[in-house]
C-alpha cells in the first residue's frame, strides 16, 4: 500500500539522526515532528528565530509573541534560543542545519527543487524562506506526494515549474517510494505498494536500484 | 542623530517620515508587527511609501490597514501570499501595488548589509532561479553565487519589549524577528515597547539592540494577534 501522510512523516523521521539540528518546513513537513520521539534530541530551527521549538500551543500556552514559520502559536522545549532573523539565515547558509524537510511541486533528476511558484497566471509568488534552506541545509529531504492530482509524475527529468535551488535535494520520500539523488543519477531505496518496475513505467527519469 | 528620544505618542514618534520614504516595517505575521506606529503613520498620512517587511499584511490591521489606506507603492517582501493578504491580494491584482519577492534570507542579510557598511555582498541564495535574473554572478572556491546589494531605510519602525531611558531594547520570544536588523539599517529608527525602564535596569550583557542604533522610542499598551486560520 502507498503510505499515507502520517506513515510518511513517520519513514522521514526515521532517517533524522538523534541530536539532529533540523528544520521542518511548513505544510505536511510539519508533521515529521510528530514521529520524532524526545529521547531521540533533535532539536528544530524556525526560521524566524528560534532553536529548541516545542510542539503547537494549545489553550493557555497560546503566545501570540511564540509562533513558528507558518506563524502557527508554538511552545519553547528546555534549552530554547531566540535569535534575529540575519543570525537564523546565517545558521541556515552557514551549513549548520543538517537537515531540512521540505514539501515540493517538482523534482528533477539531478536534485533540482521547485516548490515556491507554479507561474499560473493570477499566481501571487512567494518564496518566505524556501530559497535560503534548499541550498543552507547540510541534507535537503523532500516530502511530496510522488504524483500530482492530475495523475502526472512530480519527480521529473527537469523541472518545468520556477526553480528554488540547483541540485539541491538530496532524498525524495513519496507515498510510493523513497529516492536517494546521487551523482550518478536516482537510486529507489525503498517501495510501497508498488516495483521498481511499474515505477520505471510511469516516471521518465531512469531509475537504479538500491532497495535494502 | 545621537541619543535617543522618548516620545509621548506614537504621532510625534512617526512625525519623521516623509512621502516617498522606503520604510522597514518590522514582524513576521503579526509577531513583531509595531501597530501602533503604523496606525499613527495612517493618521501622519505621509503616502508614496516603499515597505520592506517579511510579509504584506495580515488581516486588516498592522500593515494591511496601511495597505488598504493607499500609502504603499512598492514593497519588498519574502512572502506576501498568506491565508490572510486579502488587501494586499487585491491591490497587486488590481495592479495598484509594485511588488518586489525577496528570498527572506536575502531580505535579512540586505538590511544587515547596510546597516554595516557592506556595499555587496556574494550569496548562494537564489542561483539558477527566476529571483537571481540579470543578477551578476561568481564561482568562487567552485560554488556559484549572486551579488545582492543592500536594503537601506529612511525610517524602520519596530517593536520591542522593553527599552531603556538610553534605548537599550530587548525583545520576546520569536518578535524579535526582523526588529534587530532594522534597527541598524535605517536612518531614524523608530521603536514602540510595552514598557521603559531606567537606564541600568537592563542587564548590559542582555541587551539585544545597543541604543546606538535607537533614535526614537515611545511607549503602547501592548496588542496581539495570532493569524487565523495559519497552518
Amino acid at each position: 500500500m502507498p503510505l499515507d501522510p502520517d506513515q510518511l512523516a513517520a519513514r522521514v523521521a526515521q532517517d533524522i539522526e538523534p541530536g539532529s539540528f533540523v528544520n521542518l518546513g511548513i505544510g505536511q513537513p510539519t508533521k515529521v515532528a510528530d514521529h520524532l520521539p524526545a529521547e531521540i534530541g533533535v532539536v528544530l530551527h524556525t526560521e524566524n528565530g528560534m532553536l529548541g521549538m516545542g510542539p503547537a500551543a494549545v489553550g493557555d500556552e497560546v503566545d501570540p509573541e511564540l509562533t513558528n514559520a507558518g506563524k502557527v502559536p508554538v511552545t519553547e522545549l528546555p534549552g530554547a534560543a531566540y535569535f534575529h532573523h540575519a543570525d537564523s539565515f546565517a545558521m541556515m547558509r552557514g551549513g549548520h542545519l543538517d537537515v531540512c524537510v521540505l514539501g515540493a511541486f517538482q523534482v528533477s533528476a539531478s536534485g533540482d527543487l521547485a516548490n515556491w511558484d507554479t507561474g499560473a497566471p493570477g499566481s501571487i509568488p512567494a518564496v518566505g524562506g524556501a530559497m535560503d534552506l534548499a541550498i543552507g541545509a547540510k541534507r535537503v529531504y523532500v516530502m511530496m506526494t510522488l504524483f500530482a492530482r492530475n495523475g502526472g509524475p512530480k519527480l521529473v527529468p527537469a523541472c518545468t515549474y520556477p526553480l528554488t535551488g540547483v541540485g539541491c535535494v538530496s532524498r525524495v520520500y513519496t507515498d510510493h517510494a523513497v529516492f536517494e539523488i546521487a551523482p550518478d543519477g536516482v537510486r529507489v531505496l525503498e517501495v510501497f505498494g508498488t516495483s521498481v518496475e511499474e515505477l520505471r513505467t510511469r516516471l521518465a527519469v531512469p531509475l537504479a536500484v538500491d532497495v535494502r | 542623530m545621537s541619543r535617543a528620544q522618548i516620545f509621548a505618542s506614537p504621532d510625534e514618534a512617526v512625525s519623521v517620515v516623509k512621502n516617498g520614504d522606503t520604510v522597514l516595517v518590522g514582524g513576521f505575521g503579526f509577531a513583531g508587527m509595531p501597530f501602533d506606529l503604523i496606525d499613527a503613520l495612517i493618521r501622519h498620512g505621509a503616502g508614496d511609501l516603499t515597505i520592506v517587511s517579511n510579509n504584506a499584511g495580515n488581516g486588516d490591521v498592522g500593515l494591511a490597514a496601511l495597505l488598504k489606506a493607499g500609502r504603499v507603492r512598492k514593497i519588498l517582501c519574502s512572502f506576501p501570499r498568506q491565508v490572510d493578504s486579502y488587501v494586499f491580494d487585491d491591490l497587486y491584482r488590481r495592479g495598484e501595488i509594485e511588488l518586489e519577492v525577496v528570498p527572506q534570507g536575502n531580505l535579512a542579510e540586505r538590511m544587515r548589509a547596510a546597516g554595516a557598511g557592506i556595499g555587496a555582498f556574494y550569496c548562494p541564495t537564489g542561483v539558477g532561479t527566476p529571483l537571481a535574473e540579470g543578477k551578476e554572478t561568481r564561482t568562487i572556491d567552485g560554488r556559484d553565487y549572486v551579488l545582492e546589494y543592500p536594503i537601506k531605510g529612511d525610517v524602520a519602525l519596530i517593536s520591542a519589549h522593553t527599552a531603556d531611558t538610553m534605548g537599550n531594547l530587548v525583545y520576546r520570544k520569536t518578535a524579535r524577528n526582523f526588529g534587530p536588523v532594522m534597527a541598524t539599517a535605517a536612518t531614524t529608527t523608530v521603536v514602540q515597547v510595552s514598557s521603559i525602564v531606567e537606564a541600568g535596569r537592563i542587564d548590559p550583557e542582555v541587551v539585544v539592540t545597543p541604543s546606538i542604533y535607537v533614535d526614537r522610542v515611545v511607549q503602547v499598551e501592548p496588542r496581539h494577534y495570532t493569524v487565523q486560520g495559519a497552518r
